[in-house]
């Protein structure tokens, strides 16, 4: 037995060798090709962004009161292969809390946290149980379009206000709910939002674009589509999720030579497959949306992200100096991430309707329904469907291992 | 009749029209990508394979079908991980001379394969062994299995969290072999042969050797294998750590072509479709693994290309696999550990 693991092992060994040497002549001539440099194009980082001077801050006046048991709750993925989202906006949510509970001694706020692990099959339960806790007057979340078209429905029904703080599927503010509200852009803005970023600043004349199976993927690979037109008409795929081989997208993507690819998903499935692509010579430009715009999508897909560029109606709550510190207190040493900033201004939306002296979910509603106020991110006011009045894409790009945020984009 | 033929035509361009909504045949790209997604599709089978190679020949030995072998599996992608992160390997590909390099893939598979083998031993003796004494009937076997399944995935889900450890770049692949246009790369190189010379030297080792010799007097008929002065459950500790070396230098070449794979549930699908590979060439059947798995790999690459996107891998690989199983039920090669030759 230990002969025969001897002998597998000196074989395998073998092959590995012959089949290296076999390679090793051509090492340092070709060792960069494919390195997926980014495109020709350059587009430089930004590093300041302006604050509304007047953004509504989760301190208040510190002279709020309000009784013991207020709740406000967040639901979303703690745990799941997409965890990362929820856990950004948790923390933004908690640090809200925690100044606002620090400056007001009369109000402290309790922060309830709910894990749908971003399943769609299992948020409905979960919501159930949330709605079911009558203290419980205001929710932050779901972070997801697809556990949000399963959940919004629990909400409106139990007459409780949320505020999404991430997804961005644009149907979900066409079902008639009252009590969704979106805090930031959807993917009807950022869709052609992209396409006028990969065909302008990036000047790509020919695009691939992938998608995965969520209802976000769908949506988002739709408008993008529909602002693309010609350029991305021949060369388009579909992927699912928990997918880790790509080789057959790889192959069609290498054979149509693009300039671009834009994947429609989030980083669990974009990561490896920008890792594939440039590991097969995809030597174009990588562009994904906020679902891929995270520092995951650099770790998994190692230096191959370098071309990576991300569309995103989030802020880059990492450039306010004064947000990044103390939301580093919360997460345990952590930058601020993707949509950091949007659960921080939420929780701050239902803080202040709290401090304003509000006791019922019915008046939180009202609040949120009547809000005209600066926060943070962004000027925050609604529409009649729960969609912003106003809204803006952001661009980002990879630089160094590191996210970096390269100005408006749309 | 020519109105009806008409409205008939109407009808059938309608379809066709339609089709494209949710179905389509995109031959073009099924022909100019026919050679890449074959060698990609070999590449992956290769890995299919050899984790197959686990389930067939636990399954011939025990007939049990053990759905922790993906969890064997998963637990050497780890130990890759770590092996490469404390060589100094990381998100780019390291700057190794070829024997440097050789050399570090080979301890990390050697780790892997020890670590993976230990693990499938460990589970028999824990979770199987206390089963057999007591003579449990087979349905308690497999819900055992599937708990061993979730409790080792949930033990490293709290031991590592949700997310896929960083990615380890092993090397950059190069093209070997340009044959009119198409490309073989080395790193599809190396899986494909490795994997197939340690499926050829275990077909060796239990076809030819006195231990392989007495592991299919096992699988053929346990007791009168006893009887004979077989050590069953020697044997079954060889069969169990047999599967898991494999499993562990399987890890190591996934994670060459998925460099971000060690993650808690990165083993399931895979498992799955291994677990199909060996259902297709014949469950107990060792070189029925190799075919299965091979098979599975390029099957389901024609599809996704044929039908026009990546999602229709697994539906047209599950497809070919009902039907053939409709033809044949027991497999390609059908189920022959233990009828094998002497």
């Amino acid at each position: 037995m230990a002969r025969a693991r001897r002998i597998a092992t000196i074989a395998s060994a073998a092959a590995l060798a012959v089949v290296l040497a076999g390679c090793a002549a051509n090492t340092g001539g070709s060792s960069d090709t494919g390195s997926g440099g980014p495109s020709k194009v350059d587009v430089p980082e930004v590093t300041t962004l302006p604050v509304p001077p007047n953004a509504v801050k989760p301190a208040g006046n510190g002279q709020a009161q309000c009784a013991s048991t207020t709740t406000i709750a967040f639901a979303g993925a703690q745990s799941g292969a997409n965890a990362q989202l929820g856990i950004n906006i948790l923390n933004g949510a908690q640090l809200a809390v925690n100044q606002h509970n620090q400056a007001n001694p009369g109000c402290q706020v309790q922060l309830k946290k709910f894990d749908t692990e971003g399943d769609p099959g299992k948020a409905p339960g979960i919501v159930t149980q949330l709605v079911s806790e009558q203290p419980t007057i205001g929710a932050i979340g779901l972070p997801f379009s697809g556990e949000s078209k399963a959940t919004g429905a629990i909400f409106e029904q139990a007459g409780l206000v949320h505020l999404t703080p991430s997804a961005t599927n644009p149907s979900l503010t066409q079902n008639g709910w009252k009590t969704f509200f979106r805090a930031l852009g959807n993917d009807a803005v950022q869709g052609p939002a992209a396409a006028k970023f990969i065909t302008g600043k990036l000047g790509a004349k020919k695009v691939c674009v992938i998608q995965d199976d969520s209802d976000y993927g769908i949506g988002l690979a739709k408008t993008t589509n529909d602002a693309l037109g010609a350029v991305a008409a021949d060369c388009q795929d579909k992927v699912t999720t928990g997918q880790k081989d790509f080789s057959t997208v790889a192959n069609k993507v290498i054979a149509a030579k693009p300039d671009a690819v834009f994947y429609a998903g989030y980083y669990a499935e974009g990561a490896p497959l920008d890792q594939q692509l440039v590991t097969k010579g995809f030597t174009g430009a990588f562009v994904g949306p906020d679902g891929v715009k995270d520092d995951k999508f650099i770790q998994q897909a190692g230096d191959a992200s370098n071309n990576a560029f991300f569309t995103c109606p989030c802020v880059p709550g990492e450039l306010l100096p004064e947000f990044a510190d103390a939301y580093k207190g919360v997460s345990g040493g952590q930058a601020p991430g993707t949509y950091s900033l949007e659960g921080y201004d939420s929780a701050t939306i239902l803080l202040a309707g709290i401090d304003s002296g509000i006791k019922d979910r019915a008046g939180l509603l009202n609040w949120v329904t009547n809000y005209d106020k600066d926060g943070f991110s962004k000027h925050f006011k609604w529409d009649g469907t729960g969609e912003l009045a106003a809204t803006t894409v952001y661009g980002y790009k990879v630089q160094g291992g590191k996210i970096v945020y390269v100005g408006t984009i749309g | 009749m020519p109105v009806i033929s008409t409205i008939l035509l109407a009808q059938g361009h309608d379809l066709l029209a339609q089709g494209p909504d949710w179905i389509k045949f995109d031959v073009g790209a099924f022909l100019s990508q026919f050679w890449s997604d074959t060698i990609d599709g070999l590449a992956y089978g290769a890995i299919y394979a050899l984790v197959a190679m686990g389930y067939t020949m636990v399954y011939g030995v025990l007939q049990l079908i053990n759905f922790a072998h993906s969890e064997v599996f998963i637990v050497g992608a780890y130990a890759v991980f770590f092996t490469l992160s404390a060589l100094g390997f990381g998100t780019s590909a390291p700057n190794l001379g070829i024997a440097a390099l050789v050399g570090d893939l080979v301890l990390a598979m050697l780790v892997a394969m020890l670590v993976s083998g230990l693990v499938a031993v460990l589970l028999e003796r824990v979770a199987y062994r206390p089963l057999r004494r007591r003579n449990a009937p087979r349905l308690a076997f497999l819900i055992t299995a599937i708990g061993a399944s979730f409790a080792i995935q949930y033990a490293i889900f709290a031991w590592r969290g949700p997310n896929p450890e960083p990615a380890i770049i092993m090397f950059r692949p190069q093209p070997v072999f340009d044959i009119g246009g198409v490309i073989i790369t080395s790193q599809q190189l190396v899986i494909f042969l490795a994997a197939i010379v340690l499926m050829i030297v275990t077909d060796q080792f239990v076809n030819r050797t006195r231990l392989g010799r007495g592991l299919r007097a096992v699988a053929q008929d346990p007791d009168t294998a006893t009887l004979m002065g077989v050590n069953k459950e020697r044997v079954i500790v060889l069969t169990f750590l047999i599967g898991g070396v494999l499993a562990g230098a399987a890890a190591l070449f996934y994670m060459m072509r998925v460099p971000a794979g060690a993650q808690f549930n990165g083993g399931f699908i895979l498992g799955i479709k291994a677990f199909a590979a060996a259902v297709l060439g014949g469950i107990g059947n060792i070189r029925g693994a190799l075919l299965g798995g091979l098979l599975l790999g390029v099957i389901g690459n024609y599809g996704a290309t044929l039908f026009g996107n990546g999602q229709w891998i697994d539906v047209v690989a599950f497809v070919v696999l009902v039907a053939i199983l409709m033809v044949r039920p027991t497999g390609i090669l059908g189920e022959s550990l233990g009828r094998a030759r002497v």
